[in-house]
């Protein structure tokens, strides 16, 4: 654990440019923030709270001044330790940056500060018939300015894009202390898509200010489809061939019967007890288009064996349909001292074979091993449950961890398809990328802070070929995790 | 030929073999970029070829254009210096489709015409319906940035190219993103290499991800007196629950130049296109006539189409047309949130007048506007006169926080106009992108903003 003491120089002036009641610094303070939604800890030095970009201008320049590391931090419920202050530091929390600053409905665009939680603005403009359509599952607590860093997704990115896709415009503080702009709210800005390059960047960047988003209409209908089946291999060919079949549902769900079993103890969204999968479809748009899509959809999970295909009559079954999903790993978490929850991506055909290969290296290792994952992105989320107080049980759900994402990469796929590298996966990064990749992707980074104050440790891998498992500090309890 | 382009191919046939080098000056001429032509083209056919030829290019400081079709060479500022031209026509191939999980990969030389035909066999597409469609190559299509009209529903290139691999200006053969649909993995250095013009790297291998082919589609083709009213039919299937594949608003110059314009000329008109089933479609053609008449249509018609995407197929070619209306065309590039766009359209309008230049426009209902300047001559004359109405229009751009740039107009006038807008605060950061990919300075020199 990084030592909790701060240069008290350092702090007399981040209180002076903040006022005391915007610097937490006791031990006993900054505990909470040792956390995210990832089973990493680290103990920063002291919170600050900024409430204006020139507050961040201001906080940047003096962890400069002071060689002080920096990690910007929006609610904290990222999944790879993107804001946790690996080498200590100060974390720069947006909690008090949380205006939205501008719903521009004409022009389907919003100017919010980076503290805004996710679900409020789409809450904020959903009188005006539109939303922001990035939706993780921890929306109603995760920040845009989070998601900017992390590019996230969620179930509805199917057809409706993630993060990257949403975003227009930015107002960053450089680790210099400079204050950039890149792109613009109207579409094409000229030259090199810097806010493209930012968007994911995982804070290593800069710290964001201000973000200008698309806002998108709500569709006119929307059905909801809930798919039982007896066999995970008939749910994951349904996937395979409603995309065959030429739609793109809005969102296509999946979780297998042990994980449904979880949540329908904890929220009693009416999953049956005893199926092995279901499919949790909606499809969206023009009232005819809703329906017809419904019914082909409906048609394909028939053919596929499915034992019974629900459709969420009114607004309260859907609601309470996605409930069960967005809450699985809070009802997970309530299983098991600590669970883990991989992010693995993998092309979509290759579903069946992949989880037969899970659930193989679940019995490997002697875990139980739950599936609830974004079926029609290919995009995993095995969970699995362990005890992290036992160095055995941590080092082997390591091990089964990184053999399911291993399997990922021999497919194709990718390590992370919405949570980040972080410092949970960083040192896995050599399985998808060269080390002359790897330098690239360095000095890009070292363009916009080349001191490396700024988030340090993060994303890429801190030693040269490096492929070990390192053991993680004692884990935290599961916390409202999300995907 | 001289003693230095004779050894320059010589080096060069050792590195891509005899076969692929070209040094004869009639043939070398057709890679021409504003005046300027190549000692040499070579015609890589691998990666390596690729890497080895720009490692040999940056150690003897020779500046190196990629190209394609070469359709869109004169697009962004000449080349400071051009020694060689790295043809990818031969890199052409598709190196992997997997039509379950939509994802494509290919090499940059491929015409999107070939990449068309083996998708329409699963019945999928890639929504890049785009300038020079008969010869346009998928790398000269990325390295660009030129949009198509299907942005309306698809997005642009940014949102569905999965990964990118390409060299370096140090002849680094590297990579970014990936070949699945969702992916965070590493930071998107292949964003960066969209529309850049090839000064970030030169592009070996593309992976996008495809769509499926809608059933039917059916366009129409709305007639207005006046551009108020087509923008006002615009704004109206914005806050309709419509969810047009293509909304595009054409001045009667850009209907008459793409073959779109409806039967009786009006001076305005809305071509916009739906996708889905017959009853779907039907809806769609109900709501969007309703819309038409409260926003003072003189006639909706529907547009024949005899394949998919008709319209937008000819769209597309506005700017191809409009170059070869006139020996001088300058093509304009404003881009405003959609609530500007009846104000921009004015001015522009307005401004072309004062300067007493014929003009065409193709407005995007996402807010992207190509201004076609068509004086009747090449003159010095004819420059001054689109160097009046082009300042003037970018100065109301900019006051209404639109973006503008000149993507074509003749080479010559190019030292004289604002061919890439007004500076950006954010050149500082893209100067110190180029060095790190380019640190010779042997990528396209010159050619993109800021003398990038």
């Amino acid at each position: 654990m990084a030592p909790a003491t701060i240069d008290p120089r350092l702090l007399r002036n981040l209180q002076k440019l903040l006022g005391r009641d915007a610097v937490l610094h006791k031990p006993e303070d900054l505990l909470l923030y040792e956390y995210d939604g990832s089973v990493e800890v680290a103990r920063p030095n002291c919170v600050v709270f900024p409430r204006t970009a020139e507050d961040v201008v201001g906080i940047v320049r003096l962890a400069k001044r002071h060689n002080t590391p920096l990690v910007g931090r929006g609610a904290g419920t990222g999944l790879s330790g993107g804001a946790i202050a690996r080498r200590g530091g100060i974390v720069t929390s947006f909690a008090r940056m949380n205006s939205i600053l501008e719903v521009d409905a004409e022009n389907q665009r919003a100017r919010v500060q980076p503290g805004v939680v996710n679900s409020d603005l789409s809450l904020a403009v959903e009188h005006l018939g539109l939303h922001f359509a990035p939706d993780p599952s921890s929306q109603k607590a995760c920040t845009i300015g989070g998601n900017v860093s992390e590019n996230s997704g969620g179930p509805h990115t199917l057809a409706y894009g993630v993060t990257t896709n949403h975003v227009l415009a930015l107002e960053v503080v450089l680790p210099s202390g400079e204050l950039v702009h890149f792109g613009s709210a109207a579409l094409d800005p000229a030259g090199y898509d810097l806010t493209g390059l930012f968007v994911g960047s995982e804070g290593t960047f800069g710290l964001v200010t201000e973000i200008t988003v698309k806002l998108t209409r709500l569709p006119e209908a929307t059905k909801t489809l809930l798919a039982i089946y007896e066999s995970v291999d008939d749910a994951t060919e349904t996937v395979v061939e409603i995309t065959a079949r030429g739609i793109t549902p809005a969102a296509c769900e999946m979780m297998d019967g042990w994980t449904i079993r979880a949540v329908e103890d904890y929220v009693h969204a009416g999953f049956p007890l005893d199926c092995a999968a279901v499919l949790l479809i909606e499809v969206d748009g023009l009232r005819e288009a809703a329906e017809y899509e419904a019914a082909e959809v409906a048609d394909v999970c028939r053919l596929h064996l499915a034992r019974e295909v629900r459709v969420a009559r009114d607004a309260r079954e859907r609601d309470l349909l996605w409930k069960g999903r967005k809450n699985a790993f809070g009802a997970v978490g309530r299983l098991s001292p600590t669970y883990y929850t991989q992010d693995g991506v993998i092309p979509r055909t290759k579903l069946p074979a992949t989880l037969r290969r899970v659930s193989e290296i679940g019995k490997k290792y002697g875990f139980s091993i739950g599936n609830i994952f974004h079926a029609g992105d290919g995009n995993l989320h095995p969970i699995i449950l362990f005890d992290a107080r036992d160095k055995r049980q941590f080092a082997n759900a390591v091990a089964a961890s990184d053999e399911i994402i291993r399997f990922c990469i021999d497919l194709g796929g990718s390590i992370t398809g919405e949570h980040g590298v972080g410092m949970e996966k960083d040192r896995l990064m050599p399985l998808l990328f060269s080390e002359v990749d790897l330098d690239l992707m360095r000095r890009v980074r070292d363009v916009f802070n080349p001191e490396g104050l700024l988030n340090p440790a993060k994303v890429l891998p801190t030693a040269k070929g490096c492929g070990e498992i390192h053991v993680r500090p004692a884990a935290a309890a599961a916390g409202p995790a999300s995907a | 030929m001289t003693t230095a382009s004779t050894t320059l191919s010589a080096r060069i046939a050792e590195i891509a073999g005899l076969q692929n080098v070209i040094s004869d000056p009639a043939h070398l001429a057709a890679y021409e970029i504003g005046g300027k032509i190549p000692s040499a083209a070579v015609r890589p056919e691998s990666a390596a070829h690729i890497a080895d030829i720009v490692r040999f290019a940056a150690a003897e400081k020779l500046a190196t254009v990629p190209c394609g079709a070469r359709t869109k060479l004169g697009m962004g500022m000449p080349p400071r210096q051009y020694d060689l031209a790295l043809d990818m026509t031969r890199l052409d191939r598709i190196v992997a489709y997997d039509p379950g999980d939509m994802t494509l990969s290919v090499e940059p030389g491929i015409p999107l015409r070939r990449i068309e035909n083996a998708l329409v066999e699963h019945r999928q597409f890639l929504p890049l319906i785009v300038p020079f469609m008969d010869r346009a190559t998928a790398g000269g299509t990325i390295a660009s940035g030129v949009d198509s009209p299907l942005r309306q529903f698809y997005g642009t290139a940014r949102d569905y190219v999965l990964g990118i691999e390409f060299v370096t200006g140090d002849g680094t053969l590297t990579k970014s993103g990936g070949r699945v649909v969702k992916n965070v993995s590493g930071y998107d250095l292949h964003k960066l290499m969209i529309g850049a013009l090839g000064t970030l790297g030169v592009l070996a291998k593309i992976n996008l991800r495809t769509f499926p082919l809608p059933a039917a589609t059916r366009a129409f083709v709305a007639a207005f007196d006046a551009a108020a009213g087509a923008i006002a039919l615009r704004h109206a299937i914005a806050r309709s629950p419509l969810r047009p594949l293509v909304v595009e608003i054409l001045s009667h110059g850009a209907a008459e130049l793409t073959s779109t314009a409806p039967s009786y000329k009006p001076p305005w008109s809305l071509i916009a296109s739906f996708a889905g089933n017959a009853e779907i479609l039907e809806r769609c053609a109900r709501d969007l006539h309703r819309m038409a008449e409260q926003s003072g249509a003189a006639a909706v018609e529907p547009i024949r189409e005899e394949r998919l995407f008709v319209a937008s197929r000819r769209t597309c070619e506005f700017v191809p047309a409009a170059l070869a209306s006139s020996p001088g065309a300058a093509i304009l590039k404003l881009s405003v949130v959609p609530a500007n766009m009846l104000e921009i359209l004015d001015a522009a309008a307005k401004a072309a007048d004062a300067a007493g230049l014929p003009w065409a426009a193709l407005a995007r209902g996402v807010g992207v506007i190509y201004l076609a300047l068509l004086p009747p001559s090449r003159s010095e004359e004819a420059l001054a006169r689109v160097a009046r109405a082009t300042n003037n229009i970018f100065a109301q751009c900019a006051a209404l926080d639109g973006n503008a740039t000149i993507p074509w107009c003749p080479s010559e006038w190019k030292a004289a106009l604002p061919v890439w807008g007004p500076e950006r605060g954010d050149l500082g950061p893209m100067r110190a992108l180029k060095k790190v990919f380019d640190p010779h300075g042997v990528l396209a020199p010159g050619r993109f903003m800021g003398g990038i």
